[in-house]
């Protein structure tokens, strides 16, 4: 055992002596295989955390939303619909939703607006995310203008700043008093934005939604497990970005295994014929090969991995943050929690480490099994 | 020292760090357990249906609360334009919803 351990050792010296005299070469690849991983493992850590956060803080989601569509768009729903639905069996209670968004001109940014259950927010009051803090340069005491629908000024009284560590779900909201909203958007109080409902029996939540849709056509029912799947979708590998990042890490991979598959330099094949002439077997050379394989492709992985962790979860995704940004102003700071698994690592590591370590072994044994006098005579 | 003791004790160094990792994964996942219930709460309460990700458009901040059409929302050429619409896939419940519409 311990003759085969120090035979290991010394075709790894003899493979590192080797790999360190084209320095140049070999250190640009492991800089390229190691930011292909990076990449992968980056895009691998951010959507599995994305998703698992989101699967769990959208679990206390309104079970149920009905909203009222005109001519294909989403409109507000006449109170009365609620009278209606609170008939149904196994609906336990109603709620009028108000929401609505509000473009800011200073900021350059659109706000979610929000009339809140909360007694404590009077009339003049409203609490911010934030990032409407943070973009508008505005804190608590302060008062904030908005402009109503017909053109007066509203100064509103930032009471409360809503919590920076909610900032996921919480960066672009402004809770207002239902009497402000109303000042601020018009509109009949015999409307809402939406109604949301709890139900008593999980179970009943489809019959609800059917019984919903037949009492009113032009309503559609959106379910907290569509909510759910849509977090668990929006993430998914075909989508924009992720197909791209995917396809460039894919055709990467395909060009490493290419320039090893095709052929080894004239300077290898060479140094595999002065070995077998010095009686190195077949296997030893394989042998070598393989740990040269092992050598690139583990230090590359390994060094990827922790630098997307890093990245991912130390410095918020920083790479990624102007593609997820977009044209938005009001862009959360936010620090994702790390869900990571043994299965993460498992699924990169045979995505990259094993195709590249066999792509290496391959040519090496075709050049290692031809007489070495022709090889060196070459 | 030789080669092979350098580069093993390189990967036996990242192999920690890599189990390193994990330990402090499972000790922030711990941690952020009050951090998650609060999000939890604040959903609850206001009754929120979506993450705060990209308030570039509406549908995009709100994106269960979309409608297949509304990339056209401005007029019926005008083609999805922003960003983050190249980073999300609509709603599969989208495509269910508006099938009679196509």
């Amino acid at each position: 055992m311990e003759s085969w351990i120090e035979r290991q050792r010394n075709i790894l010296d003899f493979t590192l002596s080797s790999l360190l005299r084209r320095k140049g070469k070999n250190a640009a690849l492991i800089s390229v295989y190691t930011l292909v991983v990076f990449m992968l493992a980056s895009v691998v850590f951010f959507i599995h955390s994305i998703k698992k956060e989101a699967s769990i803080i959208l679990q206390d989601a309104p079970e149920m939303v009905v909203q009222r569509m005109v001519a294909g768009r989403h409109d507000l729903i006449p109170i009365r619909y609620m009278e209606k639905i609170r008939e149904i069996r196994g609906v336990s209670s109603v709620r009028g939703r108000l929401w609505g968004y509000y473009y800011d001109p200073i900021a350059g940014a659109n706000y979610t607006l929000i009339v809140p259950e909360d007694p404590q927010l009077v009339m003049g009051k409203i609490a911010i995310g934030e990032g409407v803090s943070r973009t508008r340069l505005v804190f608590k005491g302060d008062a904030l203008e908005f402009r109503a629908y017909d053109g007066s000024i509203i100064h509103l009284e930032i009471k409360d700043i809503i919590s920076s560590e909610s900032e996921l779900v919480s960066s672009d909201l402004v809770l207002i008093p239902e009497e402000d909203f109303r000042r601020l958007f018009g509109g009949s109080r015999d409307y809402a934005t939406d109604i949301t409902l709890k139900i008593k029996n999980s179970k009943e939540i489809p019959t609800v939604a059917l019984k919903i849709a037949e009492l009113f056509p032009d309503a559609r029912v959106i379910l907290r497990d569509e909510i759910l799947r849509t977090y668990d979708a929006v993430f998914n590998w075909r989508g924009g970005m992720m197909i791209v990042i995917l396809a460039g890490a894919l055709l990467a991979f395909i060009i490493f295994a290419w320039d090893k598959a095709s052929g080894l330099s004239l300077e290898e094949r060479r140094e595999i014929g002065i070995l077998k002439a010095i009686g190195w077997e077949t296997s030893d050379v394989i042998l070598m090969k393989f740990w040269e394989g092992l050598a690139v492709s583990l230090s590359s992985f390994l060094s990827g991995i922790l630098l997307a962790y890093a990245h991912v979860f130390f410095t918020s995704s920083a790479l990624f943050e102007p593609a997820l940004k977009g044209w938005g102003v009001l862009y959360p700071n936010f620090k994702l929690i790390p869900f990571i698994d043994f299965s993460q690592i498992a699924t990169l590591f045979f995505l990259t480490v094993v195709p590249y370590t066999v792509a290496t072994i391959i040519p090496s044994w075709r050049a290692a099994t031809i007489d070495p006098d022709s090889v060196m005579r070459a | 020292m030789r080669k092979s003791n350098i580069f093993l004790l390189g990967i036996m160094i990242q192999g920690f760090l890599l189990l390193l990792l994990f330990v402090h994964a499972a000790y922030t996942e711990k941690a952020a357990g009050p951090v998650l219930e609060e999000k939890r709460e604040m959903v609850k309460r206001l009754e929120l249906t979506d993450l705060c990700l990209f308030t570039e458009a509406s549908y995009t901040r709100h994106l269960s609360q979309a409608d297949l059409h509304t990339p056209f929302q401005s007029y019926p050429l005008s083609l999805e334009h922003f960003p983050s619409g190249s980073i999300l896939q609509p709603p599969a419940m989208l495509k269910r919803m508006n099938g009679k519409l196509d």
